[in-house]
């Protein structure tokens, strides 16, 4: 339960941490708030070579609201957001996300960034910023660029960021006034990770709607004919949403296709009522 | 090794540690408080949660080395804290520890609940305990206790 010997070094800013990445000739890992790659190492589950502690770099910790936008940097904590210290452009959609994620001691250090580009299938996040049309700025030595989320995750704990790229932070869409959202998920204990994932947001005002599946086997899951139904208003039963799964990905055992189905279903059913 | 200084208790110290040292063994092998408990060391069990900048975190799943600069309150440090005075006596009025092994991290999560959500009720109380396990008790004189300390604090 003691991680694998690993050297260590704080990045002064993001030039210095792509630096760093470039330099290093082993195994290396970006440290943000490290509340699932600590684990993980302790459990000696991933064993890097090389640490580069992101954490201080004061860059990654802004919070920016544009006209159609809100910017969250990846150092932005959980805790921030639940608590409301970024301006609420989502109609409480990543408040509530974010009151939900683990524990508070763990939302008092673990990072948005850190858990989109960990891109672990039960977490909120990745879920969560998918269904909202979040796109991330990634950076590296030949400067930024920008990828809507739906081109992001390439699979579990997969992406499309480079070893020597830097996630510097979200971008999510404003919601208008007359947006709705639901969202449902399925822990067999609060703070647990997740058995599935259901997020709904639907804005009429934008032409906008998306239903994502997330906490599978792979990358969260678009489901855009389940996003036309509920568009139209019509409400979706857990049978429906299991016929819809079916459509998009056969590998569920009859368990994990009744939770998943499940999850949407429910999380279809808060966003019709909200 | 990388040194790092930090302030533990109130008291700043400089020390040389090797990166993989979690904040929970540097404060208990190195500077001797021993009460930081190390349950599951992956962050789920909550006895190893010490204040991180005023805030709950998990100090096994912190390194050491990435604390530099920070200020660090392990339940060593709560001796001239009102609101933990009021905690403890609350703890032993309610039975609220048996072995005694969760309950550094359970009083300094129980006080973060009184400190940030003076309304909790019992249901708001057993959903922020979720990230603290204790296997003695059943809960019960744990949330009893922070529920008398949040009723004498709206008493006042």
């Amino acid at each position: 339960m003691k991680p694998a010997k690993f050297d260590y070094e704080r990045a002064t800013d993001v030039a210095h941490a792509i630096g760093l990445l470039k330099g290093s000739g082993g195994f290396t890992k970006i440290l943000a708030g490290g509340q699932s790659l600590g684990p993980m190492m302790n459990l000696r589950l991933a064993q890097p070579d090389l640490l580069v502690d992101i954490g201080r770099i004061e860059a990654l910790k802004r919070i920016e609201k544009t006209h159609d936008s809100l910017f969250i940097g990846a150092l932005v904590r959980h805790a921030m957001i639940e608590d409301g210290k970024a301006p609420d452009t989502t109609r409480g959609y990543l408040r509530s996300i974010a009151g939900n994620i683990a524990y508070r001691a763990v939302r008092n250090r673990g990072t948005v960034g850190g858990s989109v580009v960990h891109a672990d299938p039960s977490g909120d996040w990745p879920t969560a910023m998918l269904a909202a049309g979040a796109s991330a700025r990634i950076t590296s030595a030949n400067g930024a660029r920008s990828v809507g989320l739906d081109a992001f995750f390439t699979g579990a704990y997969s992406t499309v960021v480079g070893e020597d790229e830097v996630l510097e932070g979200l971008s999510v869409p404003a919601f208008s006034d007359h947006a709705r959202w639901g969202y449902y998920k399925i822990c067999r204990k609060p703070g647990e990770f997740a058995d599935s994932i259901g997020a709904v947001v639907i804005d009429p005002a934008r032409s906008y709607a998306r239903v994502v599946l997330g906490a599978t086997d792979g990358a969260p899951i678009l489901l855009p004919a389940l996003a036309s139904r509920v568009a139209a208003g019509q409400a979706v039963s857990i049978a429906d949403a299991g016929a819809a799964i079916d459509a998009v990905h056969s590998g569920f055992d009859p368990f994990d296709r009744q939770i998943h189905a499940t999850a949407l279903s429910r999380a279809i059913t808060k966003a019709l009522a909200a | 090794m990388k040194q790092v200084t930090m302030t533990v208790n109130g008291r700043s110290v400089t020390q040389l540690v090797e990166p993989r040292t979690s904040l929970a063994d540097f404060v208990r092998e190195q500077l001797r408080f021993t009460g930081t408990h190390l349950g599951c060391e992956h962050g789920v069990c909550g006895a190893c949660t010490v204040l991180i900048d005023g805030e709950p975190q998990r100090s096994c799943i912190t390194y050491a080395v990435s604390c530099d600069s920070a200020q660090v309150t392990t339940i060593e440090g709560f001796d001239d804290d009102a609101l933990m005075a009021d905690m403890r006596t609350a703890f032993h009025e309610n039975h609220a520890l048996q072995c005694g092994y969760c309950t550094p991290g359970m009083l300094v999560t129980a006080r973060d609940i009184v400190r940030r959500l003076p309304d909790a009720d019992e249901k708001r109380v057993r959903l922020e305990l979720s990230g603290n396990l204790c296997r003695c008790t059943g809960y019960v004189g744990i949330v009893r206790a922070i529920l008398s300390v949040l009723a004498k604090r709206k008493a006042a």
